[in-house]
């Protein structure tokens, strides 16, 4: 029996990136300074490099082939996995987004709630997306002729920076969709918030989902925006966060650089502060990042 | 390498495939003006400009008329009478838009002679391609996309889609009419209104076209031509009034597009070059196949962007099929394209053959070997050989750059895993072909190749319920079907 009392020190975490299912920390050895809404300290974030998107990218076209391969029923199952644990962890999500968004307790724990459930929208979407975007088509010939919806490949996602609920369920809503359909993401975190982000890394390496499906990057989104914009091996750009008005992380300067390599863009919103997380998500995002296969054959005897 | 069989020169046999001349009468055409000036709301107009273009016949290298080169003046005019005719035009029910598209599609289909000897004249393309697929195909098109025009709440955009407003549209000289029926039969069925240039080597069925707008009693503005060259079809895409870019061309020319709209809201899709493979394995029926490579690469001089340019032939019959296939080429029929029997037509222009020309100059340098049957071309005029290169690495230009022309590169592979891996080693992805006989390959081929348009078994076929368009560098977006609808609405 001491006599002395102590409160209990916490124990702190070390934010990682998440990058090809592994926890690495930035390769700069750099951290950053993540604050609340009043300027306190809460963590030093990785301050991830062009060097660490690039790594990701390629972690996240190594993942495509499996991905892309495995069956839509099986996808759907693994995301369906990724609610089930993030409801496991919901207190620590809804602390970590009221600090985040600088919102109270309740509102926060509402909004992870509709994280939760729309992975589960998305989880049903995997093995009926190609109902709704593919079909038969009746060419005037004796042709069979079908069109079917395929993943795009590599998507850069710049996080929703913006918006209310875009910590978490902004993220999810931009994350979820494009590896529904069978994409692998590079995700560049919002700089202000990533916590959230740096988090639901470490809930979809205990979901099932392939390590490389899913990468995650904190730091300066001038700094790792661009890189996915321009990287060659990156198919399609997701510019949701792109709030910046001006430089390399505006998203003029971003679809510019996206365009030599004729990739998709996704643009932001006309004004993203304005955009609303919990509305219902529809199935834009769904059916942005795919591409439309139409095989031909020759009906006879 | 197995030792080739040496190959024997065909002979042309006399009275075996000697055909007399059976030529379309070029008056069929109907009158050609010495100059034309833009369709802008509604009126053949003049150029605010003076500079002047001329369209030659590329079959004759004569000069078959005069047009404007758009200045931005005249596109200013143009898009501001869209504007203005996108007001009523939008607000109509869809039911009456596509009345409007029924009878263009009506009266397409009643002018199609004379719009088919119009467009291989100005094109270079056989009558016997304009005549059975350009234009059936143009009329289709506007047939089918008439249809939708009352039935977007069905089409899976949600309810009540909107158009976009003003559509800016760039098409290619290698199937004028038919690019501009791809690109205005949609924008129009969903209410959108366009401004549409033309290439500046094939203007002249678009401006007939705009004699069957007014023919239609299509409200004045709704379609607007202007022409000219890339400088108007870039004054066109920039223009601070257009909400919707649709461009049909070159690669360089779709990414220099994208670069310019980055930070706009308008929306664009592009259909850009290609190198597709067609890939024949060993169990294929070589006769269809050789038909399929021959309609692949040969069908309208190879212009086409989704020509079959790469042929990808299993090794064991790599003998057997290019046997086949030189006897098949040595049988095509070069020549004036208003001759009903010709299967290969002029060269586009000079411009296009000196590039063709270049390439191919470019593929025996770097060591592959070239083939071409015994061929007579006409003295003048724009023409090059059907030609066959065999021994083709894929490192080798012409196994990496469109080539646009009837220049086909050989290459070969031993497993399916090969083939979908040198398929696929493009930065393009528009189309493949893949013959077997074996279902289950072919499906797995299908899954495995990154391209928006896959034929087993048959090659270059296209309809209007078909979507059309391209994964990677190819563009993003489809034309036709469905799926064509996407690109004109507010989605």
């Amino acid at each position: 029996m001491s006599d002395t009392t102590f409160a209990r020190l916490d124990v702190f975490k070390t934010y990682k990136l998440y990058v090809g299912g592994k926890f690495p920390r930035s390769e700069s050895g750099r951290v950053y300074e993540v604050t609340d809404a009043k300027g306190e300290w809460l963590a030093n974030a990785p301050l991830g490099t062009r060097k660490d998107a690039r790594d990701a990218v390629l972690a996240a076209r190594a993942a495509v082939k499996g991905w892309a391969g495995t069956t839509a029923y099986n996808r759907g199952q693994v995301l369906y996995r990724v609610a089930e644990m993030l409801q496991g962890r919901r207190e620590q999500f809804a602390a970590e987004v009221a600090v985040s968004e600088g919102i109270g307790p309740k509102k926060a724990a509402a909004l992870v709630d509709a994280a939760i459930d729309r992975w589960v929208w998305y989880a049903g979407w995997t093995d009926k997306v190609a109902q709704i975007a593919g079909g038969a088509n009746p060419v005037a010939g004796p042709y069979f002729n079908l069109s079917t919806p395929e993943p795009t490949g590599v998507v850069g996602i710049v996080a929703p920076q913006a918006g209310y609920g875009h910590s978490l369920l902004g993220l999810v809503s931009v994350i979820a969709p494009a590896i529904a359909t069978g994409n692998t993401v590079v995700v560049a975190a919002a700089a202000d918030a990533p916590l959230p982000a740096l988090s639901l890394g470490e809930v979809l390496a205990t979901s099932d989902v392939p390590g490389g499906v899913v990468n995650i990057i904190s730091g300066r989104t001038a700094d790792i925006a661009p890189t996915l914009a321009s990287h060659q091996d990156v198919n399609a750009l997701d510019l949701t966060g792109a709030i910046a008005t001006d430089g390399p992380g505006a998203a003029p300067a971003l679809e510019a650089a996206a365009a030599d390599t004729l990739k998709r863009v996704v643009r932001p919103e006309l004004d993203p502060f304005a955009q609303d997380w919990t509305n219902a998500p529809g199935t834009d995002r769904l059916l942005s990042f795919l591409e439309t296969k139409t095989v031909w054959h020759p009906m006879g005897i | 390498m197995a030792k080739k069989k040496t190959i024997e020169e065909p002979v042309r046999k006399a009275g075996l495939f000697e055909y007399a001349p059976a030529p379309e009468s070029p008056a069929a055409a109907g009158d050609i003006a010495t100059s034309y000036g833009h369709f802008i709301g509604g009126e053949f107009v003049d150029s605010s400009g003076s500079e002047a273009l001329k369209t030659v016949n590329p079959a004759t290298e004569q000069v078959l008329a005069e047009f404007a080169q758009g200045t931005d003046e005249d596109v200013d005019r143009a898009v501001a009478a869209a504007r203005k005719a996108f007001v009523d035009w939008s607000a109509l029910p869809g039911s009456e838009r596509a009345k409007y598209l029924f009878r263009i599609a009506r009266i397409v289909q009643e002018r199609s002679r004379e719009l088919a000897v119009l467009e291989s004249i100005d094109n270079g393309k056989p009558i016997r391609e304009t005549r059975d697929v350009d234009l059936p195909l143009v009329a289709a098109h506007f047939f089918y996309y008439a249809g939708w025009a009352d039935k977007l709440d069905y089409a899976g955009y949600g309810p009540n889609p909107k158009p976009l407003g003003v559509a800016g549209q760039v098409i290619p000289w290698n199937f004028p009419l038919l690019m501009l029926a791809w690109k205005i039969a949609p924008a129009l069925a969903t209410g959108n209104t366009v401004v549409l240039k033309p290439a500046e080597t094939t203007p002249l069925t678009a401006l007939r076209f705009a004699e069957i707008c007014r023919q239609a009693g299509l409200p004045k503005g709704v379609v607007n031509i202007v022409t000219g060259d890339g400088r108007t079809g870039a004054a066109l895409t920039a223009h601070p009034d257009v909400n919707k870019v649709a461009f049909t061309g070159s690669t360089p020319v779709g990414r220099a597009i994208a670069k310019q709209l980055a930070g706009t809201r308008k929306k664009l899709s592009l259909e850009l070059g290609g190198k597709a493979a067609n890939i024949v394995f060993d169990d294929a029926p070589i006769d269809q196949a050789v038909e399929g490579i021959v309609n692949g690469i040969f069908f309208n001089q190879g212009h086409v962007c989704c020509a079959g340019s790469r042929l990808l032939v299993q090794e064991s019959v790599q003998d057997e099929l290019l046997d086949a296939l030189k006897r098949r080429m040595a049988t095509l029929r070069v020549g004036d394209p208003l001759d009903k029997n010709t299967d290969i037509g002029a060269i586009n222009s000079a411009e296009q053959l000196a590039r063709i020309t270049a390439l191919t100059d470019a593929g025996e340098a770097e060591g592959a070997e070239r083939w071409s049957p015994a061929c007579e071309l006409p003295g003048t005029g724009f023409w090059f050989k059907p030609t066959l290169f065999t021994g083709v690495s894929q490192a080798h230009r012409i196994a990496q750059e469109e080539i646009f022309g009837p220049v086909l590169s050989v290459l070969t592979f031993r497993t399916p895993e090969e083939a979908v891996a040198k398929a696929n080693n493009t930065p393009y992805g528009l189309s493949a072909g893949i013959w077997t006989e074996k279902g289950s390959r072919i499906l797995w081929m299908a899954n495995k190749l990154k391209a928006g348009v896959v034929w087993a078994n048959t090659f270059n076929k296209f309809d209007p319920t078909s979507p059309f368009g391209g994964y990677k560098e190819s563009g993003y977006g489809r034309e036709g079907g469905r799926h064509g609808l996407e690109a004109y609405l507010d989605v």
